[in-house]
């Protein structure tokens, strides 16, 4: 019998490293494209690379650092570039991403893009100055029982100009079973004027690989990798705006307490009203450093909402759902913007009652994640 | 060892009009209702069906009868063969891609469903218990992949003509996709005269 179980064990384990290994040399032979050229904006700069990665991968490289939410999956859209020469068919796996327009014009999804042969591309300029940093871990502490703060040290000497509201790429490396790297996108907390450091709220999701690593395998004191900064997510103030409506919910505070703080220093003349929604008591953070903001700031007005009070809570806040207190406050869209950050069913849904209210789509701005 | 007498040809025509992995095994089910919405998609699958069903069936046979065989370890055979297809399916996606593009870029996202297909997994089963030679084998594998091709083809065309069509909310969709699957098993019948191998 135990002759048997030994049996069966290794003939299992002599057959799958055989195949792995075929599988190996299959790769080392069949995704071997020797070196390729790419070509971007007219010839501004030219690239020689390595064939048989990603576009995105390869691009990121070579420090060009196109945003990527998903980190290369096709789930974000985001790392579209004009490419002119060399990307072969449209894939199955961009069609979604990119419109009639689009497609006339030759955008497509670098990350689904494989380097086999010379290409040309166009890469906006503002791009290039998305920067790499490996940054030191300075502080990490439990905001709630699920979401950690994380303050990040860049380099002496080193700085990164963003604007208010926009995210870095972090890039978690191997532990425990994960074996590879993996870049997720997350929000920067701190205010732009902090150029030398960058908090960011790290949310754990269950089986998540990079809040995985965040909140299991990493230290204090730690270097990390990150890029940035990326998105189009900060305040615009358009022509007559008085006042500016937050609304987000768990992690997204980030973003949102970023263009609050930034907005605070300069001294801006704008009325803000942020509704910040959580489920329960426990999940409910940042309640000090909002009344500090309060105090500093006259005209802003942090409101709180807590969706599934229980008895006994130690709350004397709004209680219900953020997007109804919300309605209930805000009586119109006049003169107003709104800037949210949230899961996508909590965007849809607000976008849809402040369409209500009368707000425009361009008065509408957010972040998903 | 005897293998089974019948002639490998017999078997190749056989294996794509009577013993039709869809219509006379029920086999690959699954994505034969999903992916039928569509005739060039469905196409697209069919060829890769009908390569990997060659290719497995092939291989398989030769891992069955000089490893599995020798050292006496049938009970293990299954786990052998799905590992067995789900490399080649990789190896294919790799070759693919550097050979063919273009076939590579329409079958990409179908390649590693695949693996997945119990028609695949289906064939080299047949195989394994019908005793078929080498020869046998690879033509079983091939027009069983054909026969599946042919299929989901011919379910595509319909299923498009009667995209437009009036029907009763309750047959929209899968429940008609399921009769008319249904009404050509029958047709199918129709050719179990001319040779039968099961």
């Amino acid at each position: 019998m135990m002759l048997k179980i030994l049996q069966a064990t290794i003939s299992i384990a002599l057959i799958s490293t055989v195949l792995a290994g075929i599988i190996s040399l299959a790769e080392k032979l069949l995704n071997n494209y020797g070196r390729c050229k790419i070509e971007i904006n007219d010839g501004a700069r030219v690239l020689e690379v390595e064939g048989g990665s990603s576009l995105l991968a390869a691009l990121s490289n070579q420090k060009i650092f196109i945003p990527s939410a998903c980190g290369g999956k096709a789930t974000c859209g985001l790392c579209k570039l004009r490419i002119t020469e060399g990307a072969g068919p449209l894939l199955p796996t961009e069609e979604p991403y990119l419109s009639a327009q689009e497609r006339a014009q030759d955008y497509r999804l670098s990350c689904q893009i494989k380097v086999k042969n010379d290409l040309r591309i166009y890469v906006a300029e503002e791009l290039f100055n998305i920067k790499e940093y490996i940054a030191k871990v300075e502080l990490i502490r439990d905001l709630t029982h699920d979401i950690k703060l994380l303050r990040l040290r860049l380099p002496e000497g080193e700085s990164i100009k963003f604007k208010a509201g926009q995210f870095v790429q972090f890039y978690t490396k191997p532990y425990g079973k994960v074996k590879e790297e993996v870049f997720r996108a997350y929000s920067i907390a701190s205010k732009p004027s902090d150029q030398n450091q960058i908090e960011l709220m790290i949310r754990k999701v269950p089986d998540g690989i990079a809040t995985g690593y965040v909140h299991t395998a990493l230290k204090e004191g730690d270097t990390v990798r990150l890029s940035g900064p990326y998105g189009d997510f900060y305040r615009r103030g358009g022509e007559g705006v008085k006042e500016l409506i937050m609304l987000a919910g768990g992690s997204g505070m980030a973003p949102i307490a970023s263009l609050i703080r930034d907005i605070t220093e300069q001294q801006l003349d704008y009325k803000i009203r942020y509704f910040f929604g959580a489920s329960t008591l426990r999940d409910m953070f940042y309640l000090e450093e909002m009344a500090a903001l309060e105090k500093e700031n006259p005209n802003f007005e942090f409101i709180p909402a807590l969706s599934r009070y229980q008895e006994g809570d130690d709350w004397d806040g709004r209680i219900g759902n953020v997007i109804e207190v919300m309605k209930q406050e805000v009586s119109d869209g006049e003169a107003k913007e709104a800037y949210l950050c949230g899961s996508p069913g909590m965007l849809n849904a607000t976008v849809k009652a402040l369409h209500e209210l009368g707000f425009k789509d361009q008065a509408i701005f957010y972040d998903k994640f | 060892m005897d293998y089974s007498p019948i002639n490998p040809w017999v078997i190749f025509f056989a294996s794509i009009l009577t013993s039709n992995m869809i219509f006379a095994n029920f086999l690959g089910m699954c994505s034969f209702i999903s992916v039928s919405g569509e005739y060039k998609t469905a196409s697209g699958l069919g060829k890769a069906v009908t390569m990997v069903l060659a290719i497995t069936s092939g291989v398989n046979w030769l891992i069955y009868h000089y490893i599995i065989l020798p050292l006496d370890i049938v009970y293990l055979r299954n786990i052998v063969f799905i590992m067995v297809i789900a490399a080649l399916v990789q190896i294919l996606e790799l070759f693919l891609d550097r050979y063919a593009p273009d076939l590579h870029a329409k079958l990409g996202i179908f390649l590693p469903l695949i693996t997945v297909n119990c028609a695949i997994l289906g064939a080299t089963l047949f195989m394994v218990i019908r005793n078929y030679s080498f020869l046998q084998a690879i033509l079983f594998g091939l027009g069983s992949g054909l026969g599946w091709w042919l299929a989901i083809v011919m379910l595509a065309a319909i299923r498009e003509k009667i995209a437009k069509a009036k029907m009763p909310p309750g047959l929209q969709g899968p429940a008609i996709t399921f009769i008319i699957t249904g009404i050509m098993a029958m047709a199918f019948i129709g050719f179990s005269g001319i040779f039968q191998v099961q």
